[in-house]
Formats: structure tokens, C-alpha cells, sequence
């Protein structure tokens, strides 16, 4: 337990400590039911197969398509994840709870944000060799790794966000999607090229630009949800 | 309810008055293009539609910002008003884009940077309605509201930077917009500029009105609101 004294003197070290505890929070509860990983998982494997019926992915195709099929799937098996994460806490009041905990509110949005990163990287990580087996093509590259969490960092920061809203809205589940498409055309257009940039090898002045793009966008809304999230969730 | 006021009676007058003579401009004063003849003519409403949707858009941004500073509701009427006007002229300028966009470049639709934003800002636009749609209190409708026309007005400017950097590193097939290679004469300018000043006029009566709006249909749902309350105590006594 925490001693109020300590609470007034290390305030920065209280901070990380509430992230940390709303993230652990969230990590251990999947831990247990895995009901949130699992659908991801299985969902994106599901979108995969589609993309090699609906597009008829041969040899000379997956090389121009692959990047943008595995965005595709990240995509929707983020709004998955988020849909879920932030429903959990609402059905059960655990939201009301969280938010009766004496800490500053966006130490919830960056927990969640961060457990919802968690979730959504260790999805990255066996959709990208199952992809690669399955296509037979190498993923295995630094640079395409590191598009995928920078893309998956700015995703994730605007969808924390607006799974908070769209959770309290009666249409609920329905209207995440529709909410963060339009916004997230950025960091999709980016990732897409910049993870093709890599793939197809070429030289680094052409994919700069892009992550330059995903860089900024991944700031500018880490900040703005950061500055935001009060509002929220203010009862 | 109180009725218009004197300003915006005659700003209403004016209104019409100056888009029947920007219209006329644009089809007798302005001289006729060279290579692209007369459907060229449509550019100059295409360019002061734009115009008043992008005001629109900004005007959304900001206001957004001043709700969720000041949480006076006063300003959720008017960032709606402000959502609602560009949702309609972006509207208009794609369309009217379309009509030129036929015969010049030969397709309805490109994929052109400025043609695409606005598209997508479209899409911001209705997920912001649908997004108001979903929800009934009006405190909250208004927060979320303007959190989410925040967020809009700094992604969008991120597409739009996104697309073009698209369109550059590959091969533009298709020349990189038609009005910034598209020698224009005075009489051209005057009339785009006319026609620019004449739909800012109508920006701010359609404003103006469309705020009126907000504010009666708050009082009508006060007023139901009162009314179905003092029914209720009324039946239970």
C-alpha cells in the first residue's frame, strides 16, 4: 500500500507506478481468461486465408500486396482488441472503479494504452512468421519490425482513445471502426508504404518520408490523447 | 422564439443577390477557356465551395478547442453549425470536381491528393454525426463531440501530407491539378475572387442560421423535457 506521504513526494514515480499497475491490471486478466488474445489471434489468420482466396495471391502479386494485406489484418485485429479491452471495464464497472482511484486520469488511458499495445504486438508477432510460412515469403527484416510498432504505437494511441468514447455511446462496438478509419489514414498509408519500402528493398530516402509521417502522428496523438482523455471520462 | 433579426434578413437578400451575380459572372463575364471550353466555368463555384468548407472546417477546429475550455454548450451549437455547412460544401465541391473532372482528365473520380482528403474528411464528418447520433445527454454528446472534431482537424492535415507524398514518389499520371497549371486572365481572377467573397456571405448567413437552428431545437427538447416531467409529478399525485 501506498503511504499518502509518499504519494506528495515522489509524484513522477507515483505516476509510472499507476500506468504500471493498470497495464499489469490488464495483462494478468488476459493472462487468465485469454478470451481477447485468442479471438485476435484467430480472427487475423481467418483474414489472411480470405486475402488468399479474394485477391488469389500468386507468387508476382505477393510481392507488391503483402504489406498491404498485413495491415489490413492488423487493423482490424486492433479494433478487435480495443472494442474489447475498454467493453470490460465498462460491463462490469470496472471503469467507475478505475476512475475513483486517486491517481491522475491519463495514468489510465497510458495503462490501457499500453496493455492494448501488448496485446496487439504479440498478435503481430505470430500473425508475421505464420504469414511468412503460410506465403512463403521472408519477413524477417529490422526495418519492417520496427514500421510495425511504430505503426502499431499511433494506432493504438488514437484507439484507446476513441474505444473510450465509443464504449459509452449506444452504439457501442459498432462505431470504434467507424470512428478510427478516417483518423488512422495516416499511420495506414505510412505503414503500408514504409513496410513495402523494406520488403521490396528499396533505397532508404524513399522510406524516410514515411516514417518521418508515422513518427510525428505517433507524438502529436500520444500528446493530444494525453491532453484529452479527461474529458472522456469525466462524470 | 424570437424572430430573424433585421441583420440577418437582409443578409439574407444579400446572399442571393451575390451568388445569382457570381453565377452570372461565371457564365457570361468570365471569357471562355481555351483547351477546355465551357465546362472550365464550373471552376469558379468549385473553387468558393471549397473555400467555404475548408472555413467550416477550421471554424470546427477552433471552436472545438474553446468547448472543451469553456464547457458552455453555446459553442457545441456552433461547432455542429460549422460541421454540418463544410459536411454540405465539401460535398458540393466534389461533385462539382466530378463535372469537371469528366471531360479534363477523363475520369469521375482520381485518386489526387486534395480529391482524396476531402473524401476522407467526409468520413470524419459522418462518424462525427453518428458518433452525436449515439448519444443522449447532451453534456456528453458535446464533449465527444468536440474531441472528436479535434482530432479530426489535426489527422486530417496529416492525410492530406500523407497522400501527396504518395502521388510524388510514384509517377503522377495525371497532371498535378489542373488550376495551379491554368493560366488565368483578369477577368478570370475577378470572377473566382467575386465568387469567393459571395459564398464567404453565404457562409456566414447559412451560419448564422443554422445556429438559430441549434438553439430552437435545444429549447424544444428543454421544453419536452419540462413537459413530460411535470406530467409524470402530475399523474402521481
Amino acid at each position: 500500500m501506498l503511504k499518502p506521504l509518499e504519494i506528495t513526494k515522489k509524484p513522477a514515480r507515483n505516476y509510472s507506478r499507476a500506468v504500471m499497475a493498470i497495464t499489469w491490471k490488464d495483462l494478468a486478466a488476459e493472462l487468465r481468461s485469454r478470451e481477447l488474445l485468442s479471438s485476435m489471434l484467430v480472427f487475423s489468420l481467418l483474414v489472411i486465408m480470405i486475402f488468399y482466396f479474394a485477391l488469389e495471391l500468386d507468387v508476382k502479386a505477393r510481392n507488391g500486396i503483402t504489406a498491404g494485406a498485413l495491415w489490413v489484418t492488423f487493423a482490424f485485429a486492433g479494433t478487435l482488441g480495443l472494442n474489447r479491452s475498454m467493453a470490460v471495464e465498462k460491463d462490469r464497472g470496472c471503469l467507475d472503479g478505475l476512475l475513483l482511484a486517486p491517481v491522475d486520469r491519463s495514468a489510465i488511458y497510458f495503462g490501457k494504452a499500453i496493455s492494448n499495445l501488448v496485446f496487439m504486438l504479440i498478435v503481430e508477432a505470430i500473425v508475421l512468421p505464420v504469414y511468412s510460412v503460410m506465403y512463403n515469403i521472408n519477413l524477417f527484416n529490422p526495418g519492417l519490425l520496427m514500421v510495425t510498432l511504430l505503426g502499431s504505437v499511433g494506432y493504438i494511441a488514437v484507439g484507446t482513445l476513441l474505444a473510450a468514447i465509443s464504449v459509452q455511446t449506444r452504439t457501442r462496438d459498432v462505431l470504434l471502426p467507424i470512428l478510427l478509419f478516417p483518423l488512422a489514414i495516416p499511420v495506414l498509408v505510412a505503414a503500408v508504404k514504409a513496410s513495402s519500402g523494406f520488403l521490396l528493398g528499396l533505397d532508404m530516402s524513399e522510406i524516410t518520408p514515411w516514417l518521418n509521417i508515422l513518427i510525428v502522428y505517433d507524438i502529436v496523438f500520444t500528446a493530444v490523447a494525453f491532453m484529452v482523455f479527461d474529458y472522456v471520462v469525466e462524470e | 422564439m424570437s424572430p430573424q433579426s433585421r441583420v440577418l434578413k437582409v443578409l439574407n437578400v444579400i446572399s442571393a443577390v451575390l451568388v445569382l451575380a457570381a453565377f452570372l459572372m461565371a457564365m457570361f463575364y468570365a471569357p471562355l477557356e481555351k483547351v477546355m471550353g465551357e465546362v472550365q466555368r464550373v471552376f469558379y463555384f468549385h473553387v468558393a465551395t471549397a473555400w467555404v468548407g475548408m472555413l467550416g472546417f477550421i471554424a470546427a477546429a477552433v471552436v472545438s478547442i474553446i468547448y472543451l475550455r469553456t464547457q458552455d454548450l453555446k459553442w457545441d451549437i456552433i461547432g455542429l453549425a460549422a460541421v454540418e455547412i463544410s459536411l454540405i460544401f465539401f460535398g458540393i465541391t466534389i461533385v462539382l470536381g466530378s463535372i469537371w473532372a469528366r471531360p479534363a482528365w477523363g475520369t469521375w473520380w482520381t485518386w489526387e491528393p486534395r480529391l482524396t482528403t476531402a473524401a476522407i474528411l467526409e468520413m470524419v464528418y459522418l462518424a462525427y454525426l453518428l458518433l452525436r447520433q449515439g448519444i443522449d445527454d447532451p453534456e456528453r454528446r458535446a464533449r465527444f463531440g468536440a474531441v472528436y472534431t479535434l482530432l479530426g482537424g489535426l489527422s486530417v492535415p496529416l492525410t492530406f501530407v500523407s497522400i501527396r507524398l504518395f502521388r510524388t514518389i510514384h509517377p503522377v499520371i495525371i497532371g498535378n491539378g489542373g488550376s495551379e497549371t491554368m493560366a488565368m486572365t483578369g477577368s478570370m481572377v475577378a470572377t473566382m475572387l467575386f465568387s469567393i467573397a459571395a459564398f464567404s456571405v453565404v457562409f456566414v448567413t447559412l451560419f448564422w442560421h443554422r445556429i438559430r437552428l441549434g438553439q430552437f431545437s435545444n429549447k424544444v427538447e428543454y421544453l419536452k423535457m419540462k413537459a413530460s416531467l411535470t406530467e409524470f409529478t402530475g399523474t402521481t399525485h
